[in-house]
């Protein structure tokens, strides 16, 4: 313990001190990363309005579906980083095993012509394989996951090469393949799944604040919840009339966010993500705890590489190829960049799988908007870059406050 | 209060690690309702005999009986499982994990009926109305079940600790230095949660450097000097300068005439929180490094 200052008294439950003054004391928060997903979201709305500003194509129908199926395939495999970083860890090789596996894929559908949803399995398979192997190196030899997926980012890539053989290029014609990423459902539809969803997602909340009031526990006020809900049910009225203005919901969107919820609720709802924390907070508290933490890892490495490989599958279908850079160049960075930049810690612990949404959405759309504004990816770079050093600052910023108050 | 068979004992028990015999022929019980105080110098072997009770080293020698019976000990899920609970200095907390969670941290429960014999999600409010029994019968204000234990203070962290290993329902209590680099008040109220420990009828173990927290809590304290048991005393019935003389070694007759001994004790006491000088069975006691990330 850093600080004795609370020694006398309750605990503290919070970093917020009372007598701040109110703006003040949000400034503040909001710079050390107290603030969480509202942070994203307020930085999210800086940016579209940025580029509305300058180009009043930014926030139309058209742009903002493209916007959706430009990110899905990186948010895709954010969603495996996410819980590499809650790890503590880092994979290096889901930028590599994206393109091998779409590459696996492709050959697998057009050169030998398999059955499109078999060749999607075997790619996944691929990647499910790769992070069982690069998991079991990083837990029973004790090397770093950091090299340990150097050496796997630089071996796939030579084995995408070694995939796609001497033309360099596979087109892909299946249209099961390709229609992942060019399905959309159109009005009625669109509104039905919004409203299933909905109606699941305000049953669960309610369902579990009942639980916890009956039970006599502490809750928070029927007023937060319900503009919880309220917020969320207009952003989801929002997004669909948007999308269903231009094409209709995507399909590629939906399956982008069932991967996002799903794994959401794997780490905040299952024992296996209450573990998944506890080995990033404290791994020898884990272990002795009764955790099997080499386990845990392993399980954490395949997911992530069979997240790559999903979004490799997407990114295939949107391009109708898979080619020599699939999966390669800022592809690799950028699906860290996002959820880091939402706020998931890289000393491992701390963060939400939704961080790999908003990550996505934020590095897509600075992406988008430069590309709207016609300027060079010499200035793209730049600016992603400033963006993430600006995010693992606030990182770092906030975990030295933590430890400050004798937090870890 | 501390009548009865013990529930815990040691026989003849040793252990050495290459050379260094860290342990030789040690006896040691404990009784239900009992606060046994585990004191020596750094180096006497307190750590390695938790470790052995713990089942963190196996003993080479001897025998470990509990509630009568002889029990293999050789890791620490045979310890757990027979009903001995261990506390370590370094507190194996997750930081970023709130009370409930690291209460019920690899022993979660799931929910059952309904959706949730499919989804096998996490009773959090059936793990949240426990802590708050197990947190009330033992007397520990924690105002928020749900903040983070990084927020909170060493000794609200170490009663999380002791409160944690109390959830398996264990006979046997070890606690390794409960109250180092706590505060006055903090020291205060791991003491008043170790008595309440002793009257829920457990059997306590508690290894300390810190006298008056012996004297405060323990019913009987144990010696070990050098890898051997050098005294065993009713806490009622003896006094610091006897214990230290026992620690020193000042009181054991070979070590020379009364006094060259009563000197030696008189050094000792004074020198009893200088740095801790080296350990020779080559083995670090471990250190209170307070957060640890």
């Amino acid at each position: 313990m850093t600080a004795e200052a609370t020694a006398a008294g309750p605990a503290p439950t919070g970093g917020g001190d009372p007598d701040d003054k109110p703006m003040k004391g949000f400034v503040r928060r909001f710079v050390e990363g107290d603030l969480g997903e509202l942070r994203v979201i307020i930085v999210l709305a800086v940016i579209w309005a940025i580029f509305q500003s300058q180009e009043d194509r930014f926030l139309s129908a058209t742009n903002l579906t493209n916007l959706l199926l430009q990110i899905t395939a990186i948010g895709l495999v954010s969603v495996g980083v996410v819980l590499v970083l809650l790890l503590g860890e880092i994979d290096l090789s889901v930028g590599a095993v994206s393109g091998l596996c779409a590459a696996v894929m492709a050959v697998l559908s057009v050169k030998h012509g398999w059955s499109p949803y078999l060749a999607i399995a075997a790619a996944v398979f691929v990647g499910t394989a790769i992070g069982m192997f690069q998991g079991s190196v990083f837990t029973q030899f004790g090397v770093p996951s950091f090299v340990v997926t150097l050496a796997g980012l630089l071996a796939w890539q030579g084995a995408q090469l070694e995939v796609l053989g001497t033309t360099g290029t596979v087109n892909i014609t299946d249209p099961v393949i390709t229609g992942l990423t060019s399905t959309f459902y159109e009005g009625a539809t669109g509104w039905a799944i919004a409203i299933v969803g909905f109606a699941i997602y305000a049953a669960v909340s309610l369902g579990t604040w009942r639980r916890k009031m009956t039970a006599g526990l502490r809750v928070q006020p029927l007023g937060a919840l319900l503009l919880r809900l309220g917020l969320a049910a207009v952003a989801i009225v929002a997004a669909v009339a948007v999308l269903n203005d231009d094409r209709g919901v995507p399909l590629a969107a939906l399956i982008l966010v069932g991967f996002v919820i799903l794994f959401q609720f794997i780490t905040t709802k299952t024992t296996f993500g209450r573990h998944i924390f506890a080995v990033g907070g404290n791994a020898e508290a884990a272990r002795r705890a009764g955790i099997s933490v080499k386990r845990i890892r392993i399980v954490v490495f395949m997911i992530a590489s069979s997240m790559a490989a999903v979004g490799g599958i997407m990114a295939a279908s949107r391009l109708l190829a898979v080619n020599q850079s699939s999966g390669a160049g800022d592809f690799l960075l950028l699906a860290i960049a996002g959820p880091v930049i939402a706020g998931t810690s890289l000393f491992g612990g701390r963060g939400s799988v939704w961080t790999a949404l908003l990550g996505a959405l934020v590095i897509g759309s600075i992406s988008n908007g430069m590309d709207l504004l016609a300027l060079e990816s010499s200035v793209k770079f730049m600016v992603t870059g400033a963006v993430l050093l600006i995010a693992v600052v606030i990182d770092a910023l906030a975990r030295s406050r933590r430890q400050a108050t004798g937090r870890v | 209060m501390s009548d009865g068979a013990p529930v815990l004992a040691l026989e003849k028990v040793s252990k050495s690690f290459g050379p260094v015999q860290a342990l030789q022929d040690v006896d040691f019980e404990v009784r239900p309702g009992e606060v046994v105080a585990l004191v020596g110098d750094n180096g006497a072997g307190k750590s390695t005999l938790v470790k052995a009770i713990a089942g963190i080293h196996s003993i080479d020698d001897g025998r470990i009986l509990f509630e009568g019976q002889p029990v293999r000990v050789s890791t620490p899920t045979d310890a757990v499982d027979l009903g001995i609970a261990t506390v370590y200095q370094d507190l194996a907390l997750c930081d970023n994990l709130d009370v409930v969670e690291n209460l019920f941290l690899g022993r979660e429960e799931r929910g059952s009926g309904g959706v949730a014999t499919i989804t096998r999600q996490l009773d959090e409010t059936s793990m949240e109305r426990q802590a708050h029994e197990l947190l009330d019968n033992l007397a520990v204000t924690i105002t928020d079940v749900r903040s983070e234990v990084g927020t909170m203070s060493g000794g609200q962290r170490q009663q999380v600790a002791i409160a944690r290993s109390l959830l398996g329902e264990p006979k046997v209590v070890l606690l390794d230095e409960p109250t180092a680099a706590l505060g006055v008040r903090q020291t205060a109220q791991v003491l008043a949660l170790i008595k309440r420990l002793r009257e829920q009828g457990h059997g306590v173990v508690v290894i300390s450097h810190n006298l008056a927290d012996v004297f405060e809590v323990a019913d009987r304290i144990v010696v070990l000097r050098l890898g051997r048991l050098a005294a065993v005393y009713d806490a009622k019935q003896t006094t610091n300068e006897e214990v230290v003389g026992a620690i020193t070694g000042a009181s054991d007759p070979s070590t020379g005439d009364l006094g060259a001994a009563v000197n030696e004790v008189m050094d000792a006491a004074r020198r009893r929180d200088a740095p801790p000088g080296e350990t020779p069975d080559g083995e670090p006691e471990e250190r209170e490094t307070g957060g640890t990330a």
